[in-house]
């Protein structure tokens, strides 16, 4: 039990630089790159169908998109939410930020498109008109 | 006076649910069977085409008919004599094709999350504010704010644009064929400015991240706006992008400059002290 606080502490420790980090205790800004442009050679054939069902030349919105991290998981930003949706915990992400981004946004269209997805429900308590 | 207790949403459950810890893995299967659209939205057709004259329409009662329209699987809508009237062709959450014969004024197309809009005239203020996906094509000149507060998607202007172009956006492209003014960029905190003429003074003033790429001369760089180096990624995304945008013209790539955030502004350590005084 001893061993796993030191090494969480380590980790922890390694991220913080600034002055103001060291002072609030925690790391600021993002721990991958937001402004990574998209490698289209790396496009997977969900994400090719979904461009061509938009009638769209390339990824859109989706460009914004990247696999980050929250509590330590993988996970990826909904704007529509205001919220991360963690990567499932069987999931293998490949080591590339460009693979991994691809993945992230391909796990957010079948989020937001989901009828479970939690604006389905607020939209049906909340709606003015259909 | 109806109790807040009478809501729908507390009929619904959502006031009882205990928020702390819930996951959003609770909602969502990645094996769910492949779908690209928002739950209820319209199933529309690009090949049906229909045409709305706006001349006696007021904003509300057209944007209620394009709803309308495709509600009856309209993927083409063509306004004729749009007259630059205010907030046309606003919060569109679906695919659409949307051809504007004319110029639009105030708030055109804003807030909208899908469609593939093409403006063969000029544009007001603040034209698609808040956009979160889809294309708009304008053929000549914007407004100020063009692209205020933008999320998602490409915004292009073959001419122009005024001063404050893309201030407080948070992703997406805009894509400027002309020149741009003064602020170009302001606050901006994520997203991508592509400008192929000249820009104003206080380029990318105080902005957090994201990208400006500029082609002509720049008026002045803002506060913590500095230099980048352009990468070969850089080089294909925007080739890709300004076909993406329908611009012929001949490009000299090697000539752009790459602005950046220094990221000074990031952090408040000299501010903080101060700050705290004033608290106590």
């Amino acid at each position: 039990m001893k061993k796993k606080t030191k090494n969480k502490s380590k980790r922890k420790d390694s991220d913080i630089k600034s002055s103001r980090e060291k002072m609030i205790g925690q790391h600021i800004g993002y721990r991958y790159d937001v402004n990574l442009l998209p490698d289209y050679n790396r496009l997977t054939p969900f994400l090719k169908k979904y461009i061509e069902h938009m009638g769209w030349d390339d990824l859109n919105w989706l460009e914004d998109v990247h696999m980050g991290y929250e509590d330590g998981k993988p996970a990826v930003f909904d704007r529509n939410i205001n919220g991360w949706v963690t990567a499932p915990p069987k999931m293998k992400l490949p080591k590339n930020q460009q693979d991994r981004d691809m993945i992230a946004r391909e796990l957010l269209i079948k989020f937001q498109m989901s009828p479970n997805h939690p604006l389905v429900v607020l939209k049906k308590a909340y709606k003015k008109s259909d | 006076m109806a109790s807040l207790k009478d809501h729908k949403s507390h009929q619904l459950g959502l006031h009882k649910e205990v928020l702390t810890g819930r996951t959003q893995q609770v909602f969502f299967n990645p094996e769910e069977s492949e779908n690209f659209f928002y739950y209820n939205s319209y199933k529309v057709d690009f090949n049906k085409r229909t045409e709305i004259d706006v001349s006696d329409l007021d904003c509300v009662s057209l944007n209620k008919k394009i709803k309308n329209l495709m509600q009856k699987g309209f993927g083409t809508i063509v306004l004729k004599n749009p007259g630059a009237k205010h907030s046309l062709g606003v919060g569109i959450l679906n695919k659409l094709n949307l051809i504007i014969e004319g110029s639009l004024g105030y708030f055109g197309v804003g807030s909208i999350d899908g469609p593939i809009v093409r403006i063969s005239g000029r544009v007001g203020w603040s034209c698609a504010e808040n956009m979160m996906a889809g294309k708009v094509v304008i053929e000549k000149n914007a407004g100020s704010c063009f692209g205020a507060a933008i999320r998602g998607g490409d915004l292009i202007c073959k001419g122009s644009v005024g001063a404050r172009s893309g201030i407080d956006m948070k992703g997406g492209t805009i894509i400027i064929g002309g020149d741009a003014g003064a602020f170009t960029g302001f606050m901006m905190q994520r997203g991508r400015i592509i400008i192929l003429g000249n820009v104003g003074p206080n380029l990318g003033d105080s902005m957090y991240d994201g990208t400006i790429f500029v082609g002509g001369q720049i008026g002045s760089l803002g506060a913590d706006a500095v230099e980048g180096e352009l990468t070969e990624l850089d080089h294909s995304w925007l080739k890709r992008k300004l076909k993406v945008a329908e611009i012929d013209k001949k490009i000299n790539f090697k000539n752009f400059k790459k602005i950046v955030s220094g990221k000074k502004l990031w952090n408040y350590d000299n501010l903080e002290p101060t700050e705290k005084k004033g608290a106590i």
